[in-house]
């Protein structure tokens, strides 16, 4: 555990410089620059976005030609019911807001789904303060091949805050 | 590690660590609540209750119990809700296009805004709702596979393009706050001692860790979803305005429509803002999150958009006598000198004259001007509506029938009513709720810290 967001970095640079694998970190706030340290990859939730996005363009779309093209085309103010095209100014509104609806609502699903992070859901961060003020960095002995006691001497060689260990069976 | 020039002024005030932080926001939430917020909760949720009775008496009696007549059949109905979204919009534009631009000045500011949007929303939702009378029925709106007859509601008409606008705005921002929320509500529940504080806020939670993989994915959605309510919030007011604008009404029929309404919804929505703030600042002793900076701040964006709004109105009176339409021309010189130019000009004076003074450093910067300024602020966004709805239509084509708006009890008891819902629904949210975005601030402390800009100095 760790009380600065620097240190937490230098400290797990260092790991990863001697072949450590740092399991997770856990942080009360987003560390910029912690992510490929620790080989996080950028998130692919962006082009899910897009996609739902284009879902609810087409489906808008799709709609309004069935309703107001196909299944009954209506003479409202003399303004053209024959075809989407010549419809379609009329049409950008809807489409616009419906794309975004599907596009945020999607993401926001799928960011749900994809943290497990659901009402009900039990936290699970290893300690209270990680939300607070401290910073943890979760380390496993069978991850990296060495033996308690070795991890536990390169990790006392940062500036640590506090350490604790936990016999996982 | 980011650094910020030392000649920037400080955005978080004093000697605060990132337990500060915590302890300043979730402090107050978990004492008992004081004393000056029970006597304005209990005012408000009074008035609310009042309106509430209003609407229930308007729905089953039916909207002839408003003041509108055959001539105006628009009044303070669809006032009240061009006012309410427009106020909504400044939480988005802080939330969403301050991300974008990076400001970090946003970040004490976005969540008490964004949740002035969520309840302003509401309000102005109730207004369409219950103006169609029969409120039971207002699931019509839907395109539905109808048993109603063969017809589909009609997608070429503005109204129904504001049905799809306003339940989208509504939505996405409920869902872009929530998610911003969801840390916020994990740092309260780990401080929580009483058991069912801990689980009412670890069920609000979601379970939330704070993971590296899980701040990754965070920041891209907040990124997403700020890219995209942008031009949502740009689309909501322009659709709002097409209401008047896409119609043939002298007055209304103004290609300048969109983007007028939408400064005008940013200039009243900061008025708003301010005037939540500052009391809430008080308070809740948020002075160091919350300071002369942000206010100056804000002061500056509601010069710039009350000057667009100024031009737009000198624009709409040059464009009304260039034009040559006769029609065109009577609107306007009725607007300003027929039985409402009253209402003209104080909405003149509110909006054209008032902001200007910010201009002048020493009232940009004081707290007791800014809150008394943006009151009439948004006394004027209201009368502009006002002038505009009524004005327009109030004189018909046919002299025969010219008419006038006279607002009844009931007229005024609904709209007060919901800004009683507001006030009791804000000030809830004010005690139960992270009121600051505690991770947010948390990132930007070591660059716009007081404490750590002064020891960057020294070295």
């Amino acid at each position: 555990m760790y009380d600065d967001d620097d240190t937490l970095k230098t400290a797990a640079s260092a790991l990863v410089a001697k072949g450590i694998r740092v399991k997770e970190v856990y942080s009360p706030f987003p560390v910029h620059g912690i992510d490929p340290i620790i080989g996080v990859k950028r998130t692919r939730l962006g082009i899910a976005a897009f996609m739902y996005a284009m879902t609810g363009t087409t489906l808008a779309l799709l709609g309004m030609w069935y309703f107001m093209i196909s299944d009954w085309p209506m003479n409202i103010g003399g303004k053209p019911s024959f075809s989407l095209i010549e419809n379609l100014p009329a049409f950008i509104p809807v489409t616009f807001e419906f794309s975004v609806l599907c596009g945020a609502h999607g993401m926001a699903i799928t960011y749900l789904l994809r943290n497990g992070t659901l009402p009900g859901m039990p936290a699970s961060n290893p300690d209270p303060r990680t939300t607070d003020d401290k910073f943890v960095m979760e380390i496993t002995t069978e991850q990296n091949g060495l033996s308690a006691d070795e991890l536990e001497a390169a990790i006392k060689e940062t500036e640590l805050f506090e350490l604790s260990t936990k016999d996982y069976k | 590690m980011q650094r910020e020039a030392a000649i920037r002024e400080p955005l978080i005030l004093g000697d605060k660590s990132y337990k500060d932080i915590t302890d300043d926001v979730v402090g107050p939430i978990q004492g008992s609540a004081p004393i000056g917020w029970k006597i304005m909760i209990t005012i408000s949720s009074i008035i609310a209750v009042y309106g509430v009775g209003c609407i229930l008496y308007l729905l089953g009696t039916g909207i002839g119990v408003w003041g509108l007549n055959k001539t105006v059949g628009w009044a303070w109905d669809i006032t009240n809700f061009v006012w309410w979204v427009g106020i909504g919009h400044a939480g988005t534009l802080i939330s969403a296009v301050l991300l974008l631009f990076r400001q970090k000045w946003r970040m004490a500011i976005n969540r008490s805004a964004e949740a002035m949007t969520i309840f302003a929303v509401i309000m102005a939702a109730i207004f369409p709702g219950i103006h169609m009378g029969r409120i039971w029925v207002s699931y019509w709106v839907l395109p539905l596979p109808n048993q109603f007859g063969s017809l589909w509601v009609n997608f070429n008409s503005p109204l129904l393009w504001d049905v799809f606008a306003i339940s989208t705005y509504f939505s996405v921002s409920l869902v872009f706050w929530y998610i911003g929320l969801i840390p916020d509500f994990a740092t309260i529940r780990d401080r929580m001692t009483k058991p069912f504080a801990k689980k009412a806020y670890g069920l609000l939670s979601f379970g939330w860790s704070g993971r590296a993989k899980h701040w990754n994915r965070f920041e891209e959605v907040s990124l997403v979803l700020a890219g995209i309510a942008t031009p949502l919030v740009f689309s909501v007011h322009s659709i709002v305005s097409m209401d008047f604008a896409t119609s043939v009404i002298p007055g209304w029929h103004t290609t300048i429509f969109p983007p007028y309404f939408v400064s005008g919804a940013v200039f009243s929505g900061f008025a708003m803002v301010q005037t939540l703030l500052l009391i809430m600042r008080k308070g809740m002793k948020l002075e160091s999150y919350i300071h002369v900076k942000h206010v100056e701040y804000m002061n500056i964006v509601i010069i710039v958009t009350g000057s667009i709004v100024g031009v737009a109105y000198l624009t709409e009176l040059f464009i009304s006598w260039y034009s040559g339409v006769e029609y065109e021309s009577y609107a306007f010189i009725n607007r300003f000198s027929g039985p409402y130019s009253w209402a003209y000009w104080i909405m003149m004076t509110c909006n054209v004259i008032s902001p200007q003074l910010f201009w002048f450093k020493k009232i940009r910067r004081s707290l007791v001007a800014t809150f008394a300024l943006s009151i009439v602020v948004n006394i004027g966004m209201w009368f502009e509506r006002y002038v505009i709805i009524v004005t327009s239509i109030h004189r018909d084509y046919d002299p025969s029938s010219w008419g006038e708006f006279h607002p009844t009890n009931i007229d005024i008891g609904v709209f007060v009513g919901t800004l009683g819902i507001f006030f009791t629904l804000f000030l809830g949210f004010a005690r139960f709720f992270p009121v600051l975005a505690l991770n947010e601030l948390k990132t930007i402390l070591k660059s716009s810290g007081e404490n750590y800009k002064k020891a960057q100095d020294n070295h």
